[in-house]
């Protein structure tokens, strides 16, 4: 009787400890809403070329992340992209004419939405769009730039 | 020479026409021995799974934790070692975790299901088991053979949590990669369709591994050589199908 109670016991906990772990990898380690559930307000900018941005990307001011990328959406009427990113709620003071611009970590790093601040008196806040943004940096128009205007020095 | 051929082509036919047919009839009792007799099945579980869980723990907290060396040394090189994260869970649920697990649960699990199973045939105990009007495939077979499926996907997991937690310890703790950058990589990039393709694998896995296992321990000559020679050979055959069949999946699954 001890004998197969223990064996019960040890079965129950691998069990249980399988799936836990099917569990953790079917919804920690894909992509969904696990950041943690601070209070937000959500920030609107509008860019020519969002490059690689993807949702979750952070959102950084100095360096320091103060929010996420919520969506990334092609406006159908002006063409361009619209990248709507949350901030937490701790950073409530950031001027309405800081600028958005989109950065890249590193050579192959991720891309995101870094903030420089502005002079304003008045403040972001939730549903409000940064006027100023600078697009993400491709490489290959860099590259066909360089390309050609060194091409154009040549001829002329 | 043609001949020759001849016979290995025959004899390589019916291995594996008896080997389906025998997979055919564990599956025929699968279902009574599941719903009747499940206790049976939970002691091989206990077995087949519980036991074997330290080993897997300790293997996949330094499979990961290499992992997020090897990557971290190697990223850093591109300014890239915020992608330690994605770069692990990658190799862990979809190519190390159920192949690596596969293989530690053969030679845990497998050998010794063909041991006892081949020393019951040797000793008799299965014969006797006939003469008592008990079917030795349903009695004994069928639950070793349920418990190393069951057991199979669930060590996968646990193979892979634990080596994600080890990578994280590795490239966070002792490395210094940013933690949400770790997170925040890998969930961007990891997909529900790569979780579910280490699931699959580890299911096929789970069933190949045991019932090569089965097969040979059922198969022994019953003579001390032939369970060794058994318990090596499930061994053996069970590395070789994993890893053809973990090339053919991902073929299939990309």
């Amino acid at each position: 009787m001890q004998q197969t109670r223990s064996v019960e016991l040890g079965t129950g906990l691998f069990v249980v400890l399988g799936f836990a772990a099917l569990f953790f990898l079917t919804t920690q380690t894909t992509g969904s809403e696990t950041f943690s559930g601070a209070e937000t307000y959500e920030v609107q900018a509008r860019f020519q070329n969002v490059g690689n941005l993807k949702t979750r990307a952070p959102v950084s001011m100095s360096g320091v992340t103060i929010g996420r990328v919520r969506s990334v959406e092609l406006d159908p009427e002006q063409l361009n992209a619209i990248v709507t990113f949350a901030i937490d709620n701790r950073y409530d003071e950031i001027p309405d004419d800081s600028d958005a611009s989109i950065l890249t970590a590193g050579l192959l790093g991720s891309q995101f939405i870094g903030l420089q601040a502005g002079g304003s008196d008045t403040f972001l806040t939730d549903g409000s769009e940064i006027q100023f943004t600078q697009s993400a940096v491709v490489i290959e128009n860099l590259i066909s730039k360089y390309l050609f205007s060194s091409g154009g020095d040549d001829s002329e | 020479m043609l001949r020759e051929l001849y016979f290995i082509l025959r004899g390589f036919l019916r291995t594996s026409g008896a080997m389906f047919l025998f997979f055919l009839r564990l599956l025929q009792y699968s279902p009574t021995v599941l719903f009747k007799r499940f206790p049976l099945v939970v002691h091989q579980i206990h077995n087949a799974g519980a036991l074997s869980l330290v080993i897997i723990m300790i293997c996949g907290f330094f499979v990961g934790a290499v992992l997020g060396l090897q990557g971290v040394s190697n990223l850093a090189r591109f300014n890239a070692e915020d992608s330690v994260g994605t770069l692990t869970a990658f190799s862990l649920l979809k190519e190390l975790g159920p192949v690596i697990t596969a293989l530690l649960f053969a030679g845990r699990a497998g050998t010794a299901l063909s041991s006892e199973i081949g020393l019951m045939k040797a000793t008799d105990q299965l014969a006797a088991m006939e003469m008592m009007a008990t079917n030795p495939v349903r009695r004994v077979l069928v639950p070793r053979f349920l418990g190393g499926v069951i057991s199979m996907p669930l060590l996968t997991a646990v193979f892979n949590v634990v080596g994600l937690f080890g990578a994280h310890v590795v490239a966070v703790g002792l490395l210094q990669v940013d933690a949400g950058a770790f997170w925040q990589q890998l969930q961007a990039n990891v997909g529900s369709s790569d979780v579910y393709e280490g699931i699959i694998k580890s299911v096929v896995f789970g069933i190949v591994a045991s019932l090569l296992a089965v097969w040979e321990g059922y198969n022994t000559i019953p003579t001390a050589e032939g369970v060794g020679r058994a318990t090596t050979r499930a061994v053996v055959r069970t590395a070789i199908a994993v890893l053809i069949l973990d090339f053919m999946i991902t073929a299939v699954a990309i």
